[in-house]
């Protein structure tokens, strides 16, 4: 007698393959990475994927993610995705991006990207720390906090003062979509989904770029347990750096 | 007035260095000079200043025509030397291959220092295209007048350069052009032109 | 046969890319290669393709490393300054194993320099467009009409080794216009088709990845000698030079690009005066033609590299006669075209048996510096 069939409630995306990732323990890395995957998966948009992996934690991304997977020069990915794009319209390009690789060496391609109305999605990592490379300043540390490179506590007056990043492009025309989330607790997950979402179903609709940014927490680098690091990502980065839409070309629809 | 000068129009090779203002359509001359060469079957290159040498208001082209592979296409000591200013007079004069041929549009120039050694011919041809209702073909009234010294192509040839080189956006001046090339062809050197 | 016409050498160049396929242009405005994007910017919006002026030299290219890994042909185009900031790109492209053309209309340098015609970037093209163990393509036009015909064949090389081609030509044969016959043109989706580009699967497939990231160093030494070999296989089949009276010639000049007009004038010349004075003309660049100034060390006694700079395709020169027979040098740098008659003082000098590296500024320079 055959058993009788459990309904499936959750299963692996088949976006993602099999291999397991390099992101450390309480990373939000993981998180994110299977939104998109996800996200690809329930918009069918997996098979004409192109993703663009950048210099930092996520540079290996191309062997999570089972869509085609283009690896890019640190800074560079929106400029690559620009490439992808152009050279084929009908293909679904993000790039998913951290702090240091977006707003600090590639700011002129993340700028430039967004106010062409590139049709691109730009999943962003905002962690506060250059995490790859061992915990240096950010262009996205915030005032005071100690890094390897900022060992007194980021001085403004010296170091300058960090970038907000979707605010800083939702005074530009061709953004079509600008929104901060967090992934720190179930709620707040499940509207980091449908931010992600929305910035592919903008691309699919030709709206032109999107950009979601996710505040993430890096216990490695910030030298805390990971859940030490929620409550200092609650405390600290989210008052600096409020989630919200920051621009919505539908917003009134 | 005994001094022999090169017969040109059976050159082998003929370099003519055409100068004057930006926008005396100096480096269209050139084309029209080397369109006809390319017509007649010759080698040939043009080649303009290009860059901040543009910005000062100075335009001057290189053109080359050649029975053999064109070596330099930078003429710096040109056979011929077509001067639609002083300026460029002054800059060039120097350089013109002894027994060569200097043409000056007299509209722009009136006084110059002569070289002995180098035929002098002067068109006024500025003014005679303003008196003709040809205004600003100037440029092509010299070609005309250059063809007539130098016999570097043949009225019909340069025509049809004309057709090739006048740009789609300006084709009612097609005419025009052709008529300038014909007063040019048809102008009677004075004698005393050199004073 | 199509009609011959005359065209800038930038504007043959861009045409002939056309007709070579590529449909993506992307590029920063320098002088002086400015006709050349101008002419992609007029034509390709109307036939479907992409033209897009970057935000930088360094976007431009990497935008060319995207559309390139989408499989299509693509091209930038700059000038010295524009193509050091290239460097980057260029060498993600030769370790992500991408084609595409990169044309260097070559200034004066180091620096802002000058916008005058120079050679003086040949070390970096051949030596280091970007850093890491890499070559590019480097070909070498002299005339308009190889400016067109030298980008088909950049593109056809590129595709077929999967490499980064460069067209190393400089503001004297950009701006000039010659007489030139345009290649037939051929339909991108006649092209052979690239298995490895990301597509996007289209659930057909496994997922495909343009890389050039090897963190397990055994892995990324056997990406590197693979590629070696493949250099090595190219420098035995794809080297092209033109000879010019070289049979019987006891001096080879060695000449590239705008210096190999000037050098050509110059060998005639010589020859008018019944001197033994041949001419190699390299086409490509790298891979360098080295065979061609072996063969002719059978004969010649001497060669003579002349140059638009201080002297950096001597090096190859030297290289390539191994010391079998004396090197000389003679070159101007900072924008400034020698004179044909300049050349022929060096000829002679070289056929009187002097060896030398002269620069205008001290040509008293002592024999074998």
């Amino acid at each position: 007698m055959a058993a009788e069939k459990s309904p499936v409630l959750f299963e692996r995306t088949s976006a993602l393959t099999d291999k397991v990732t390099n992101y450390c323990p309480g990373c939000l890395h993981g998180i994110t990475q299977r939104l998109v995957a996800e996200s690809l998966d329930r918009l069918g948009l997996a098979d004409t994927a192109v993703g663009v992996s950048p210099v930092g934690c996520a540079v290996i991304a191309y062997e999570f993610y089972s869509c085609d997977m283009v690896q890019a020069a640190h800074g560079r990915a929106p400029a690559v995705a620009t490439g992808l794009k152009r050279a084929r319209p009908e293909n679904t390009i993000f790039t998913y991006q951290g702090d240091g690789d977006l707003a600090s060496i590639g700011m002129a391609e993340t700028i430039h990207a967004a106010t062409r109305g590139e049709n691109i999605t730009v999943i962003f990592i905002n962690n506060a720390i250059y995490g790859m490379t061992g915990g240096q300043m950010a262009p996205t540390t915030l005032p005071g906090q100690i890094t390897q490179t900022s060992p007194y506590g980021r001085d403004v007056k010296a170091a300058g003062n960090p970038i907000r990043v979707c605010e800083l492009l939702s005074s530009l025309d061709g953004v079509a979509l600008a929104q901060r989330v967090t992934v720190d607790t179930p709620s707040n997950v499940r509207k980091a989904a449908k931010a992600i979402r929305k910035g592919f179903e903008y691309q699919r609709e030709g709206l032109g770029f999107s950009i979601i940014e996710v505040l993430s927490s890096c216990p490695t680098n910030w030298g805390m347990t990971p859940y030490k690091a929620l409550e200092w990502l609650r405390e600290n980065m989210i008052p600096y750096y409020p989630p919200g839409v920051y621009k919505d070309v539908k917003a009134g629809e | 007035m005994t001094q022999e000068y090169r017969d040109l129009s059976e050159a082998k090779e003929l370099s003519i260095l055409l100068a004057g203002f930006g926008g005396q359509g100096i480096l269209f001359a050139g084309k029209l000079v080397a369109y006809a060469g390319l017509l007649d079957g010759r080698e040939v290159s043009w080649l303009p200043s290009y860059g901040p040498e543009m910005r000062g208001g100075t335009a001057n082209c290189s053109v080359c025509l050649s029975d053999s592979p064109i070596g330099s296409p930078l003429v710096t000591d040109p056979d011929v030397l077509v001067a639609f200013n002083r300026p460029s007079y002054d800059s060039f004069i120097d350089k013109v291959k002894p027994g060569g041929l200097v043409l000056v549009d007299k509209s722009m120039i009136d006084v110059c220092p002569l070289r002995a050694d180098i035929r002098f011919e002067g068109i006024e041809a500025t003014r005679l295209a303003e008196d003709n209702e040809l205004s600003g073909l100037g440029n092509v009234v010299a070609v005309g007048k250059l063809l007539q010294l130098t016999g570097f192509s043949t009225v019909p040839q340069v025509e049809i350069a004309i057709e090739k080189s006048v740009s789609a956006k300006h084709i009612d001046l097609l005419e025009f052009n052709k008529q300038a090339l014909a007063l040019g062809f048809a102008h009677q050197s004075e004698a005393d032109c050199a004073r | 046969m199509s009609e011959k016409i005359l065209m800038k050498g930038n504007e043959a160049l861009a045409e002939a890319a056309i007709r070579a396929g590529c449909r993506h242009f992307f590029g920063y405005p320098i002088t002086p290669q400015s006709e050349l994007a101008a002419y992609m910017a007029k034509r390709l919006p109307k036939m479907g393709g992409t033209y897009l002026q970057a935000e930088s030299e360094v976007a431009a290219i990497n935008m060319v490393y995207g559309a390139s890994a989408a499989g299509v042909r693509v091209m930038t185009s700059s000038s010295s300054p524009g193509v050091s900031l290239k460097g980057e790109g260029i060498s993600y492209m030769i370790g992500a194993d991408l084609p595409g053309l990169i044309v260097n209309i070559n200034r004066g340098g180091p620096g802002l320099g000058s916008i005058q015609p120079s050679q003086a970037d040949y070390w970096m093209a051949t030596r280091a467009t970007g850093h890491g163990d890499g070559h590019v393509f480097v070909l070498a036009p002299s005339t308009v009409q190889e400016m067109a015909d030298l980008a088909r064949m950049a593109f056809d090389l590129g595709d077929r080794y999967r490499m980064p081609a460069m067209i190393l030509a400089d503001g004297l044969l950009g701006q000039m216009m010659e007489p030139v016959e345009m290649p037939d043109p051929i339909n991108p989706a006649d092209l052979p088709p690239k298995p490895w580009a990301t597509t996007g699967t289209k659930g057909e497939r496994e997922h495909n990845i343009v890389n050039s990231l090897s963190l397990v160093s055994q892995v990324l030494e056997d990406m590197v000698l693979e590629r070696n070999e493949r250099y090595q296989r190219i420098k035995e089949v794809e080297q092209i030079a033109q000879l010019e009276h070289t049979e019987d010639a006891e001096l080879v000049v060695v000449a590239y690009g705008a210096a190999s007009r000037i050098a050509r004038s110059a060998v005639n010349a010589a020859r008018e005066e019944g001197l033994k004075v041949g001419m190699i003309r390299p086409i490509t660049l790298w891979p360098f033609p080295t065979k061609a100034i072996e063969d002719v060390c059978a004969t010649a006694q001497a060669f003579l590299s002349v140059e638009l700079s201080t002297g950096q395709m001597v090096d190859d020169v030297k290289l390539a006669v191994s010391g079998r027979r004396p090197v000389s040098f003679f070159g101007h740098s900072g924008g400034i075209v020698p004179t044909p008659a300049e050349v022929l003082v060096a000829i002679k000098k070289a056929l009187a048996g002097e060896v030398f590296h002269i620069l205008p500024f001290h040509s008293k320079l002592e024999a074998g510096d």
